[in-house]
């Protein structure tokens, strides 16, 4: 490096660029990653509406419904029911949002910026992944500090578990989400393809209501969709922690079961970190095409 | 086609070819972008290429910039092959696409440090190299500021600026003023002119503007896809010779008869009037007003430019092979000097 800065203004201050290393591939991720996080927390509008659902959701929609069944739910309130779902729904839309940034790039051309840079095109991939998370998970962090307010306690293993959880969610939403974007060329479409997929997938993950005593064809509905097995481990660690007797915790938690198998937990998380890598990969493949 | 003396600098020392190309080729399905062309571009010049949109001019800069794949045939740049040392080429091009590729949400010092960071600049050179970009092109002041509220001139210094924070060897520019002002465009002329002088740099642009090309070392002209003719700007000039006539008459089809049959001139309409080259055009005018037999209502005559020298290997001018184009500024082409 041949930079010398006592060199007035003709004197070339020459840079040379390094070799491919884990190094440069390790920054190159960083830099895609803080990006995200610089465009998020720069644009305060997209927090505040982002939050906005899930908070409608929560306390409008939750509130409204508990009258139906007045006294609540064996003496749970519906809202402390949702909360794992209205979590999971925060980070749902803002980590698609984010995913579907690239296509944003694409069309304003930052993304071209990112596809000549000699890195390999999976760090940039990575680090947009990787970024939606933080974001995503950095919303559900808002909805998490609700939680007293529907009566899920502030517990510091709950709130581990749970935030833990959301970051593994956060990652596969965007990966899923960045596997979609690769592939469209403008936001219109981008959206309406979200809306499309979103909604039912909500819908049909158990967010809102139990999947026990659902008719067969919404069991199997609801046991396809991925999002399933982020919001079951979420309520169950929810119900760790609070005073239910068995038999409301038994209604309203029975969990995941295939052919009357309970799944466990942890295989209910690795599905989602498998879907998510799997996603990752293909994302990977399709950035590294060239026409 | 003539090589350029590059012992021009000094002569230091022997240098491979900034880029070179070979047979190279591009199809999209049934369209042939580019149809097998050759050159190459010495260190240090500044080589223009210039050709109607649709030419080929991007596509062939894409291939270069190893955006796209050649279909055929073969380029390297800086020495590296653009398909197998990809990585190679990347390190040593800096970019300035047509369109605009910053982060409007980003600063403009974010913007470079973005940069730096995927090229993987090393971090005790950076500031002095940011400051010195940013101050080529007057934006230092305003390195804080948000790239959204930039005017487009200041954007496209800025993409100048980011384009060559990593020193790149090789910096393309793919048309580098469009739709800018005139003001502008100059200032962006002054730009490149300056970095020829102060960085060790090879320049590869392409315009579609006649009067850009002059600014080169050597130019290319394009047209469907193959390389027309490729000289420097004087040589071109030198090899069409003959000063171009335009003429507005009362009845057109009644001039360009009677051009041919008492002057022997073969004459067309070019943008709206009768055109057609002669040797000493001045000269031919009086002859002209004695001996046309039509009333005529304007002439110009203007001493061979880029756009004659265009329109003698494509017969065409490269305003009417972009008819769409919509900067149509002069009604008459005029004489640059």
């Amino acid at each position: 490096m041949s930079t010398n800065t006592a060199m007035p203004s003709p004197g070339v201050a020459r840079v040379r660029v390094p070799e491919r290393s884990v190094r440069q591939d390790l920054r190159a991720v960083k830099i895609v990653w803080q990006r995200e996080l610089i465009r998020f927390f720069r644009d305060r509008l997209r927090m505040f509406t982002s939050l906005l659902q899930p908070i409608l959701f929560l306390f409008v929609l939750g509130t409204g419904l508990s009258t139906l069944a007045s006294g609540g739910i064996g003496g749970l309130s519906l809202r402390t029911f949702m909360f794992p779902g209205v979590l999971s729904m925060a980070t749902l839309f803002t980590a698609m949002f984010s995913a579907g940034s690239i296509v944003w790039d694409r069309e304003f051309g930052f993304l071209r910026e990112m596809l000549v840079a000699p890195v390999r095109r999976s760090t940039i991939v990575i680090g947009k992944c990787l970024g939606g998370a933080t974001v995503a998970t950095f919303q559900g962090v808002i909805i998490l500090c609700l939680a007293g307010l529907v009566g899920v306690p502030y517990s510091p293993a709950l709130i581990l578990t749970l935030l833990g959880e959301l970051l593994l969610l956060s990652f596969t939403i965007t990966a899923t989400g960045v596997m979609a974007a690769a592939r469209i060329q403008n936001m219109q479409s981008f959206f309406a393809l979200v809306q499309m997929f979103m909604m039912p997938m909500f819908f049909l993950s158990g967010a809102l209501y139990p999947l026990s005593n659902l008719p067969s064809w919404l069991q199997v509905l609801t046991r396809i969709n991925p999002l399933t097995y982020a919001v079951d481990p979420m309520r169950r660690a929810v119900f760790d922690h609070l005073d239910v007797s068995a038999a409301t915790r038994h209604a309203l938690v029975s969990g995941v079961t295939w052919w009357g198998w309970q799944v466990p937990s942890w295989l209910e998380l690795a599905i989602v970190a498998f879907i998510g890598l799997i996603m990752l990969g293909i994302s990977i493949a399709e950035f590294r095409r060239t026409e | 086609m003539r090589k350029i003396d590059v012992s021009a600098d000094g002569g230091v020392k022997v240098k491979q070819p900034a880029v070179s190309v070979r047979g190279l080729a591009k199809r999209y399905g049934k369209v042939e972008a580019v149809r097998g062309i050759d050159f190459e571009v010495a260190p240090g010049e500044i080589f223009g290429f210039l050709g109607p949109n649709g030419a080929g001019k991007t596509t062939t800069i894409n291939m270069l910039c190893t955006l796209a794949n050649p279909s055929a045939g073969s380029a390297a740049v800086a020495g590296h092959d653009v398909v197998s040392e990809r990585d190679e080429v990347r390190r040593n091009i800096g970019l300035v696409f047509q369109d605009t590729t910053l982060d409007n949400y980003l600063s403009a010092e974010q913007n470079l440090r973005f940069h730096a960071e995927l090229y993987g600049m090393p971090r005790s050179v950076l500031p002095e190299r940011m400051r010195r970009v940013l101050e080529m092109v007057g934006l230092w002041e305003r390195r804080k500021s948000l790239v959204g509220t930039f005017s487009g001139g200041m954007k496209r210094r800025l993409e100048i600026a980011r384009g060559l924070l990593h020193s790149p060897r090789v910096l393309f520019l793919d048309e580098p003023t469009i739709g800018l002002d005139p003001q502008t465009r100059s200032s962006i002329w002054n730009y490149i002119e300056e970095l020829k002088r102060s960085e060790d740099i090879t320049i590869f642009l392409t315009t579609h503007y006649m009067d850009e090309a002059e600014y080169c070392d050597r130019i290319a002209i394009m047209d469907s896809g193959r390389i027309v003719v490729l000289d420097t700007p004087e040589a071109l000039k030198a090899s069409v010779g003959k000063d171009r006539v335009q003429i507005e008459t009362e009845d057109d089809a009644a001039a360009i008869e009677a051009l041919g049959r008492q002057f022997g001139v073969e004459a067309e309409i070019h943008e709206g009037s009768v055109t057609f080259a002669v040797a000493q055009g001045e000269q031919f005018v009086p002859r002209l007003f004695a001996g046309l037999g039509v009333p005529i209502r304007s002439v110009s005559v203007s001493r061979p430019s880029l756009d004659d020298v265009f329109m003698s290997y494509t017969g065409t001018t490269i305003r009417d092979a972009e008819a769409s184009a919509s900067d149509h500024m002069r009604m008459f082409m005029r004489a640059r000097r």
